[in-house]
């Protein structure tokens, strides 16, 4: 039994299931985040969590102790919104103590906690100001000292920085880290980002439309997704899911996609057990930056196959050049090295790095394992 | 009205400009012209009026009238002025606007953050409550006073009016907490504030705006309301209104034109001071309550 255990939760809105039997068991010190696509119902898991809206039925429990049906205020939780839902009228110290007050906390103590907390996220020196005299990061800061400061069992995080700019939410994301890695607390974290997922986690649950599409550590979410879904949703860009169809000779399993200029090019598996589908069509999952330019494939890579292609759309980004072509009928993006010299219309020769490649059941959708 | 307002106006010439303030204080000067009439009037001696110079300054000031209608005039029968009645219609005023207007708020803040089935219908109900005319909750109203034992008390005037203003400070302060984010209660409910400290201390010290436009509606309504007044007030609850309908009425001895519009000044007073001190807040108040709703 972990230390925040959800156990078959289900959330009914009137007759819409919203969520369909959720299970998950979460450590002490665990950072969890939950994603997904707006409407997937990670939201409402939180706010299940945080009592904020009832169970319809499941169980969920902190330390052993079932809280369906207890006040918020006695779930020894804390919660940092969206908006960080700051009250206007009080100053940034009357906001972060609030809570102890409501507790019945000695005005000694909640001092002494206010300081420890605002030396701690270092806005000591905001504390008489109210919150509209304040800077996005810093009211951001203050939520995170609301929470913070009442020393709670979990925290719960709403997309707390998509209200910030792209600038400041990297820099928060990286504090939030650090802050976890320093007080070692646990936290349920909700973000439809899959960068702050991936980032901040030690493991993620990927929902959509009320299921759990798959729970795992980052590395077990990106480099085998369990079904096209999750390979699409995290990663920037998309996994490509590209059309092909399996052919096994002697004993080793390709795939067979048509390129660019409808021939058939064979692309080697690395480890699928794919000896069932021969001759049968399939959907490989490979992300861009495992098709790459042939100098900047990945040495350590024990299968990388080349493919001649004519390339479509180039975007330099900066660090990386990301080039667009037609493969298996639809567009597959690579990731390149940023100098590589290609254009629009060439034929070139590309490197696949198919120790990445991931194939998928076209029925379910489902990873085929290996 | 603030350095926040933004500047919607199409920008004119100076002469355009000119142009429509002479305009603007023409028509000012127009409005205030009874009042200017009344004022004059209220300070002269009853023989200058009835000379028949109702426009002319004073000849003679005096403030006699003045201390007449307060505290000497036949009102009725009574030779009280308007004194009593003044404090009466304070004694039900004061009590049936904060008694409506804290309503309001509590009806306000549960239909917005404190949601429960037909909390729809239950507002359509009482916004609907706006349009019923005074005429039509006269005998019921009767009825329900008789049989509370409230008939012809300021008690019982309190209680009409706070029914009757309910509907409208509910929709004011319905709409005014309809954009009030509500992360900030559930923020405050997992601070652990119960359901009157979240009002108290959340709600509350953000209502200024709102407040306002309620206590400013509910006063004039309620100060400067006649029919319940004559229709529900004993001689000894009756408000200024009705009193000051009586000594204009008074049918025996000469009609004292300067006493009335004295009198008639003194009843309009306090809804002024409310205007001049608070109005500022009125629009920008009923603003806020309007953006979403």
């Amino acid at each position: 039994m972990g230390f925040l255990d959800i156990r078959d939760v289900t959330k009914f809105y009137g007759q819409t299931e919203v969520l369909h039997r959720i299970n998950i068991s979460i450590e002490e010190d665990e950072f969890l985040v939950l994603v997904g696509p707006s409407g997937c119902g990670k939201s409402t898991l939180l706010n299940m969590i945080a009592g904020l809206e009832s169970i319809t039925s499941g169980e969920v429990s902190i330390r052993g102790r079932v809280i369906n049906g207890v006040h918020p205020s006695q779930r020894n939780i804390a919660m940092v919104f969206q908006s960080y839902a700051l009250y206007p009228n009080m100053t940034v110290g009357k906001n972060i103590t609030f809570g102890l007050e409501m507790h019945g906390v000695s005005r000694h103590e909640r001092e002494e906690a206010l300081l420890d907390v605002a030396k701690l996220l270092q806005i000591d020196h905001l504390l008489d100001r109210k919150p509209g005299q304040l800077s996005g990061g810093q009211r951001q800061r203050v939520a995170m000292g609301r929470a913070l400061v009442r020393k709670p069992d979990v925290f719960l995080f709403d997309e707390p920085l998509s209200n910030l700019d792209a600038k400041l939410r990297v820099d928060m994301r990286t504090e939030i880290k650090k802050l976890h890695e320093k007080l070692k607390t646990t936290i349920v974290y909700v973000t439809h980002d899959q960068i702050e997922a991936m980032t901040l986690s030690t493991r993620i649950a990927v929902l959509e439309q009320g299921h759990i599409q798959q729970l795992g550590t980052p590395q077990e979410i990106y480099n085998t997704p369990a079904n096209v879904f999750v390979g699409r949703f995290m990663g920037s860009p998309a996994m490509n899911v590209i059309p092909a169809r399996v052919a096994v000779q002697e004993g080793v399993p390709f795939a067979c996609v048509t390129d660019s200029g409808d021939g058939e090019q064979l692309l080697r598996f690395s480890q699928a057990n794919l000896a069932g589908w021969d001759g049968r069509e399939i959907l490989l999952g490979i992300r861009p930056e495992a098709i790459t330019d042939p100098e900047g494939a990945d040495r350590g890579s024990t299968n990388v196959v080349s493919l001649r292609n004519r390339i479509g759309v180039t975007e330099p980004a900066g660090s990386d050049t990301f080039v667009t072509m037609t493969l298996g009928g639809i567009d597959v993006t690579a990731r390149m090295r940023a100098d590589v010299n290609v254009c629009r219309g060439d034929t070139v020769d590309l490197a696949f790095n198919m120790d990445k490649a991931v194939a998928f059941d076209p029925e379910t959708e489902k990873r085929i394992e290996s | 009205m603030g350095s926040a307002a933004q500047d919607t106006a199409v920008h004119t010439g100076r002469v355009a400009r000119t142009f429509i303030y002479l305009v603007l204080l023409l028509f000012a000067l127009f409005y205030l012209l009874p009042f200017l009439v009344m004022l004059i009037n209220s300070v002269k001696p009853l023989s200058e009026i009835t000379s028949g110079n109702m426009l002319a300054l004073p000849a003679v000031w005096t403030i006699e009238p003045w201390l007449s209608a307060w505290s000497t005039a036949q009102i009725g029968v009574e030779p009280t002025g308007l004194k009593p009645y003044f404090v009466n219609s304070l004694l039900m005023v004061v009590p049936a606007v904060a008694i409506s207007t804290i309503l309001g708020a509590l009806n306000g803040y549960v239909l917005t953050k404190w949601r429960f089935r037909g909390d729809g219908i239950l507002f359509g109900l009482m916004l609907f409550s706006c349009f019923i005319p005074f005429q039509i909750v006269l005998i019921p109203m009767a009825r329900t006073l008789g049989i509370l034992g409230m008939a012809g008390s300021t008690p019982g005037l309190v209680l009409v009016h706070v029914v009757y203003g309910l509907g409208f400070t509910t929709l004011f302060f319905r709409n005014y907490y309809a954009a009030f984010p509500t992360e900030l209660v559930r923020a405050a409910m997992i601070d652990g504030a119960g359901f009157f400290k979240i009002f108290w201390r959340i709600m509350l010290p953000v209502s200024g705006p709102i407040m306002v436009v309620s206590i400013i509606w509910q006063f004039t309504n309620i100060w400067n309301d006649f029919l319940f007044g004559a229709s529900f007030a004993d001689l000894d609850s009756m408000p200024m209104t009705v009193a000051l309908n009586n000594l204009v009425n008074s049918s025996t001895g000469v009609k004292e034109y300067n006493v009335h519009f004295a009198g008639a000044i003194i009843a309009a007073l306090p809804t002024l001071v409310v205007y001049v001190v608070a109005g500022r807040y009125f629009v920008r108040g009923l603003m806020a309550g309007s953006v979403k709703g």
